[in-house]
């Protein structure tokens, strides 16, 4: 992709367009910028108009976060949201640390390690990256609680995980496994050959040339893969209410934001900043990180 | 009154989790490649190929592929899987009403909302090429992307309050609809415009992504080629149609097609806005109330593999593309 030597008057590069995209853009913004304002109004103003009302007679306060931060035996919780904020790290770290690890020494299996069904199982596991997840849960729920049995024979025996937050990171790490594995190979197969020859020539076995020479190399390409799979399982509703459904003490803040949602559908003053405060840590991350982001996606998507 | 003190100890053992978790793995594998390096000729290959691939298949085959094929099979079982009842699932849910409603409404998601997001997409990326502040117009865009589809639904469930007529509206699209003269509506209870509205929710979170997509396949266009369309007098819309378009036709599928496969797939809005209620039903809400509230495995697990075949066309055809590039 160059960038250089651009034809100065492309389509749709008039005023025309300028407004078209500003409206747009103010468009996609307002939303969340409403439901900021929201967060810090009272409550009595919250219910009686609306939030685009508030800069007329300006009256905000801190006291809505203080609510569902800090006040036990609130709407929202008796520990209020920072534990649902810790089950989402301890959910998401470990998920996305096995899913790019692992992912990343299967995929340099697969590009430079020879043997007989390498194609197969490649092409297995790029297919299995369609099998929507919605097949899966039910069965790997039963898994987590009895075991494995196929035609009535035991395969896997039993993990006593259920209830607890490796029985919500494990699935995520199953589920990411396919896709981080075909994106770090398209990355990791298209090291230079030379190099990775010439290191086997000088007598490093594979252990070596992986943490030597693909581990180093790859860094740019972990972090946007890995920045892709931490919003991917922090802002993930299903597997947390299959798999973390039953309890509160490893539910995530988008399972616990959406019973929040149901329950106290009209309460805005628990709601809205509850939404704000489970979206502050993705939004942080996407800012900063908005680069290797924008990298891991175009990674996955153009050819 | 609750204090940082009282949350840390009682989130302790989670951080204690996270950590083991970290340790073990970087020792496990820290060990594994220390004694890894010192193996060398035929054996090696083996060992790597058993230390770096089978964890990875392990888990990939026991949290998806054999846990698919049950999902077949209990779709041919009834509602507690203790009797095979043949195709009777697939067919009693195509005759069930309200099945037939989330298969209707699935389709219309499926149909709409990825156009729309490749259009905008397209559009706002052609637009934005080269503009002034074209990195800050395309991160407010692009933002939604890094939020929640729970966070996004409430956000929007905030935009589609409503209030009685007669008292100050709450929500900005009704308070708009006053302000245009148009008969207010509880625009989530519209059957079967709230389809649309809820469509607006995910259009809102996806369009980011395939402008970005684009964006970067539009950078990729050779300048000499759109230089030659210029100088033959093709300015503004026939340049983007004669050549940004064609040029990008790959791309353009890669988003209709990743689109497809997310509204197929679709669940946190609806089961966070509607919960499916007001004839807004989709299969894979469906699926998760039939498995999991109603607890009839079977018509869940055929609604799962109904969703799955949705998927086959297009999987397939990745499949296809990918091994011919593979060739090349």
């Amino acid at each position: 992709m160059s960038n250089k030597g651009h034809a100065s008057n492309r389509p749709f590069t008039s005023p025309i367009a300028s407004m078209v995209v500003t409206v747009i853009a103010i468009l996609w913004t307002i939303p969340t910028f409403g439901l900021v304002v929201t967060s810090f109004r009272k409550k009595e103003d919250i219910l009686s108009t609306g939030w685009w009302t508030a800069f007329k007679n300006p009256s905000f306060t801190f006291d809505n976060f203080r609510a569902i931060l800090f006040e036990s035996g609130g709407t929202v919780g008796e520990q209020g949201m920072i534990p649902f904020a810790i089950n989402s790290l301890a959910i998401t770290i470990p998920a996305v640390l096995l899913s790019v690890g692992l992912g990343l020494m299967a995929a340099y299996a697969l590009a430079w390690i020879p043997f007989r069904f390498s194609d197969h199982i490649f092409y297995g596991l790029f297919a299995l990256q369609g099998v929507p997840l919605q097949l899966s849960l039910l069965p790997l729920l039963t898994f987590f609680a009895t075991g494995v049995q196929l035609f009535g024979h035991t395969i896997i025996p039993q993990l006593h995980i259920v209830g607890t937050l490796a029985s919500v990171w494990l699935p995520h790490t199953m589920f990411g496994l396919p896709l981080v594995t075909y994106l770090l190979h398209n990355f990791v197969a298209a090291l230079p050959r030379e190099v990775m020859e010439a290191a086997r020539v000088d007598g490093a076995n594979h252990f070596e040339v992986f943490r030597r020479i693909v581990l180093p190399l790859s860094v740019p390409a972990i972090a946007s893969i890995a920045i892709f799979q931490f919003l991917w399982i922090w802002n993930d509703l299903l597997v947390a209410l299959v798999f973390a459904g039953g309890t509160d003490d490893v539910a995530p803040l988008t399972l616990h934001l959406a019973n929040l949602g149901g329950s106290l559908g009209s309460h805005w003053e628990n709601v809205a900043p509850a939404a704000l405060f489970s979206i502050i840590i993705p939004l942080i991350v996407f800012f900063s990180l908005q680069r290797y982001f924008v990298r891991g996606l175009l990674a996955g998507s153009v050819k | 009154m609750i204090t940082f003190g009282s949350i840390l100890s009682s989130s302790w053992p989670k951080i204690f989790q996270i950590i083991s978790v970290i340790v073990l793995f970087f020792g496990f594998y820290g060990i594994a490649f220390a004694a890894g390096a010192r193996i060398k000729g035929k054996k090696q290959n083996s060992l790597a190929i058993a230390l770096f691939l089978v964890p990875a298949l392990i888990l990939v085959m026991t949290g998806l592929g054999i846990p698919a094929i049950q999902t077949f099979i209990e779709s041919f079982k009834n509602a507690d899987s203790s009797k095979w009842v043949g195709l009777a699932n697939y067919t009693n849910a195509v005759k069930d009403p309200d099945i037939r409603l989330a298969f209707i409404n699935t389709i219309s998601w499926v149909v709409i909302s990825p156009v729309i997001v490749t259009a905008l997409g397209i559009t706002l990326a052609t637009m934005l090429n080269k503009m002034k502040r074209e990195a800050f117009a395309k991160s407010l865009i692009f933002m939604p992307m890094a939020i929640s589809f729970v966070g996004g639904s409430l956000i929007w469930n905030l935009m589609y309050a409503y209030q009685e007529p007669n008292r100050p509206q709450t929500g900005l699209v009704g308070q708009i609809m006053v302000w245009l003269g148009f008969e207010l509506k509880h625009l989530l209870l519209w059957s079967p415009w709230n389809n649309l509205f809820l469509m607006v929710v995910y259009i809102w979170g996806f369009t980011g992504f395939g402008m970005v997509i684009l964006s970067a396949a539009i950078k990729g266009i050779p300048t000499e080629i759109e230089e030659a369309a210029q100088l033959d007098g093709a300015t503004g819309f026939r340049l983007f149609r004669t050549i940004t378009v064609p040029m990008v036709r790959t791309t353009i599928i890669v988003v209709l097609t990743t689109a497809m496969v997310g509204t197929l797939k679709l669940f946190d809005v609806i089961h966070t806005m509607t919960g499916g209620n007001f004839k807004t039903d989709v299969l894979s809400n469906r699926m998760f109330d039939e498995n999991f509230v109603y607890l009839n495995y079977g018509r869940g697990s055929a609604l799962a593999v109904l969703i799955f075949l949705g998927v086959i066309p297009i999987t397939y055809y990745n499949i296809r593309s990918l091994r011919q590039e593979r060739k090349h």
